[in-house]
C-alpha cells in the first residue's frame, strides 16, 4: 500500500515535470523575436500566407494567451508536437526515429562508465597510492577538462590514420548483407568509438567516487568485522564493501543523465551516429524549429523517465530506504 | 606556524586566509594551474601585440601542415588562414564568455541558493522545484534552443549558459546555508536584531564563500566547453574569432589535416586544464580536513 502510493506520488510528480518542459517550450515560442506561426513555421521563408493562417486557426494564436496554453499542451499531450517543414514529416515521427539511437548510445556509454568506473575504483582503493590510483586521477583530469567532441575528433583521427580498426562514421554498413545477427554485431562495432568517447568522463568520475567511499568503508567497523572472522578479501571487496560503495555512484548516474543526453549531442554530431543529436544539429542549420523544440521535450522526457528509474533502483539496492518508503 | 626564540616555542595564529594561502602554494595542482592559467593569458592577450597576423586573413595554401611555411609556423586551415594568428587570437572571446557565464551562473546560483536555504518553508520548496526542472532540461540542448531563437551574439551564448548551469551552485549554496543557519554566531546576529537581509549577505554568505569561490572557478572553466561545444556545432558568434569556432569550421577536415582541430582544441583543454586544477588547489587550500587525501 505504501509502496503504491510512493510509486503514485512519484509518477505524479514526473508527470506535471513533463508539463512544466511543455509550458517552457510554449514560451520559447512566444519569446523568440518575430511572429509566433512564423516560428511554429520554422524559419524556412517558405511559409505561405496560407499556411500562416492555417497555424494561426489551429493554434488559436489570435485568442488570449491562456487558451494558446491550453490549445498547446491538449496538442503535445495528444502526441502533436507540430509539423517539421523542413523534414515535411510530424516531429513526434521524426523523434521517435532517431530516439533508438540515441537511447542505445547513451545507456552503452553510461553501462561502460559504470562497470569499468567502479572496477577501476575498487582497485584504486586496494593500493590508495598505487598506478591505479594514478592512472585514474589522470583519466579525470583529462576526460574532465577535454572538450568532448575534441575527445571524439581525436579517436577518429587515430582510429581512420594510425589504426584503422574500429568504424568512424555512422550506425552500419549499409553496403553489408547478412542477416539479423550480422546486423546486430555491425551496430556494436559502430558504437565502439562513440561509446568510449561519451563514457570516458563519467568513468573516471564514477572511479574517483568510487574509490573514495570504498576507502571510507574498508575503514569502518563491520568491515574490520568481517575481516576478523576470516571472510576472505575478495568477498569483503566484492560482497561487504561494494555493496555500500556502489550507492553514491547510482544517484550520481541518475542525475547525470541530462548531462549525457548534452554529451551526446556532441559524440552523434563527430560520428555521425543517426540519432536525437545529429537531427538537433541539421535541425539548427535549417532553422527548424518545432523539430528543435520536440527533441528538447523528447530528451527532458527521456531525463524525467531515467531519473524515475534511478529512484526505483535505488530502492532496489539500498534496503534502508525501501523500508521507510 | 612556529617558530623556535631561546627555546620556547611560539606559535604564531594566522589570518584563515593567509593559512589557505599558504595551503594553496603547497598544492601542486593548483600552482600548477596558476602557471597555465598565466602561459594562457600572456598567450591571448599579450599574444595578438607581439603575433599581428589577422586570423580572418588568408595567408598560404589551404591545409598546409605545420612546419612547412614560415608564412603560417602551425600550418592553415582550409581556407588557408594562419593557425598560429587563430589560436592566439581565438582565445580571449573564448575566456571571455566563459567568465560571463560562469559569473551568470554563479550569480543566479547563489541568489536562488541562499532564499532557499535561508527562509526554506514554502520558499525552499518553490525554488528547489524550479531548480529540479532545470536540471531535468538537458543543458546543451536548451542552450542550443535558446541561441538558435535568439542571434547568436556573445552575450546571447554566455546567457545562454549561465541560464542552463546555475541549479549545481544553488544546491551547494542552499545546503551550505542550511547548515550556517542555525549556527550561534548567526543567532547572536539575530538577537542583537540584524534584519534577514544582512543576516543572508553580511553573516552568512562570507561563511559560506569557501566552496563557493571552488565552485566558480570550476564552473568558468565548464562554461568555456559549453561555448567551445555551441560553437563547433556552428552555434557561435560568427563575428568573433573564437578556438570553438575553428574546430566547427574545421570539423570537415579532419581527416585532411589534423592540426585544424587538434591545436584549437588542445588550447581550450589547457585553459579548462587551468581553471580545473586552481579549483582543486583551493578545494585543497580551504579543506585542510580533506588534505591529507
Amino acid at each position: 500500500m505504501k509502496m503504491a502510493f510512493m510509486v503514485a506520488r512519484r509518477l505524479l510528480h514526473a508527470f506535471l515535470l513533463i508539463l512544466a518542459v511543455l509550458v517552457l517550450n510554449f514560451l520559447l515560442i512566444h519569446m523568440a523575436p518575430g511572429d509566433p506561426a512564423d516560428v511554429i513555421a520554422g524559419e524556412m521563408g517558405g511559409a505561405t500566407e496560407e499556411m500562416l493562417a492555417d497555424i494561426r486557426e489551429n493554434y488559436g494564436l489570435d485568442k488570449p494567451v491562456y487558451v494558446q496554453l491550453g490549445v498547446y499542451l491538449g496538442r503535445a499531450l495528444q502526441g502533436d508536437l507540430g509539423q517539421s517543414f523542413f523534414y515535411n514529416a510530424p516531429v513526434l515521427d521524426l523523434v521517435a526515429g532517431r530516439a533508438g539511437a540515441t537511447i542505445l548510445l547513451v545507456t552503452t556509454a553510461l553501462l561502460f562508465a559504470i562497470l569499468v568506473g567502479t572496477l577501476l575504483g575498487v582497485l584504486a582503493s586496494h593500493k590508495p597510492k598505487g598506478i591505479v590510483s594514478g592512472l585514474v586521477t589522470l583519466i579525470s583530469v583529462v576526460g574532465y577538462s577535454a572538450p568532448i567532441f575534441w575527445t571524439g575528433m581525436m579517436l577518429v583521427i587515430l582510429f581512420a590514420w594510425v589504426y584503422p580498426i574500429f568504424p568512424i562514421a555512422n550506425m552500419y554498413d549499409i553496403t553489408k548483407g547478412g542477416g539479423f545477427f550480422s546486423r546486430v554485431i555491425d551496430i556494436l562495432y559502430h558504437l565502439v568509438l562513440p561509446a568510449i568517447t561519451l563514457g570516458i568522463v563519467y568513468l573516471a568520475q564514477y572511479a574517483r567516487l568510487t574509490r573514495a567511499s570504498m576507502l571510507e568503508i574498508l575503514g569502518s567497523d563491520y568491515i574490520r568485522t568481517a575481516r576478523a572472522k576470516g571472510v576472505a578479501e575478495i568477498r569483503v571487496y566484492g560482497h561487504h564493501a561494494l555493496r555500500n560503495a556502489i550507492l553514491p555512484v547510482v544517484t550520481i548516474a541518475g542525475l547525470q543523465f541530462g548531462s549525457i543526453i548534452s554529451g551526446a549531442v556532441l559524440v552523434e554530431t563527430v560520428f555521425s551516429w543517426p540519432g536525437l543529436g545529429t537531427l538537433a544539429f541539421d535541425a539548427i542549420l535549417a532553422r527548424d524549429y518545432p523539430t528543435i523544440l520536440g527533441i528538447l521535450f523528447f530528451s527532458s522526457v527521456l531525463v524525467i523517465v531515467a531519473n524515475l528509474i534511478t529512484d526505483f533502483v535505488y530502492r532496489l539496492v539500498d534496503p534502508r530506504i525501501r523500508k521507510e518508503g | 606556524m612556529t617558530a623556535v626564540d631561546n627555546g620556547i616555542q611560539i606559535v604564531q595564529s594566522q589570518s584563515p586566509l593567509r593559512e589557505a594561502a599558504r595551503a594553496f602554494r603547497q598544492s601542486w595542482a593548483g600552482m600548477l594551474g596558476i602557471v597555465i592559467l598565466i602561459l594562457v593569458i600572456l598567450f591571448t592577450f599579450v599574444g595578438p601585440f607581439i603575433y599581428t597576423v589577422d586570423p580572418f586573413e588568408i595567408v598560404w595554401a589551404p591545409l598546409t601542415p605545420p612546419g612547412m611555411s614560415e608564412q603560417a609556423p602551425l600550418g592553415t586551415d582550409y581556407l588557408g588562414r594562419d593557425i598560429l594568428a587563430g589560436l592566439i587570437h581565438g582565445g580571449s572571446a573564448t575566456i571571455y564568455v566563459g567568465l560571463v557565464a560562469g559569473f551568470i551562473t554563479i550569480t543566479i546560483g547563489i541568489l536562488v541558493g541562499a532564499f532557499a536555504g535561508f527562509y526554506r518553508g514554502a520558499v525552499d520548496e518553490l525554488l528547489m522545484r524550479i531548480t529540479e526542472f532545470f536540471q531535468v532540461l538537458p543543458a546543451l540542448l536548451f542552450a542550443m534552443v535558446l541561441v538558435t531563437l535568439f542571434s547568436p551574439t556573445i552575450y546571447v551564448i554566455a546567457f545562454a549558459i549561465g541560464i542552463v548551469s546555475w541549479p549545481t551552485t544553488a544546491r551547494l549554496t542552499r545546503a551550505e546555508f542550511l547548515r550556517i543557519r542555525n549556527l550561534e554566531y548567526v543567532n547572536a546576529a539575530r538577537s542583537i536584531g540584524a534584519r534577514n537581509q544582512r543576516i543572508i549577505w553580511r553573516v552568512i554568505l562570507p561563511n559560506a564563500l569557501a566552496p563557493l569561490i571552488v565552485a566558480a572557478t570550476l564552473t568558468v572553466g565548464i562554461a568555456i566547453l559549453f561555448e567551445a561545444g555551441l560553437s563547433f556545432l556552428g552555434l557561435g558568434d560568427p563575428n568573433v574569432f573564437s578556438w570553438g569556432l575553428m574546430i566547427g569550421a574545421g570539423r570537415e577536415y579532419i581527416l585532411d589535416g589534423w592540426w585544424v582541430v587538434t591545436l584549437p582544441g588542445f588550447m581550450i583543454f589547457l585553459t579548462v586544464l587551468g581553471f580545473s586544477l586552481v579549483g582543486d588547489g583551493l578545494n585543497d587550500a580551504f579543506n585542510p580536513k580533506l588534505r591529507e587525501r
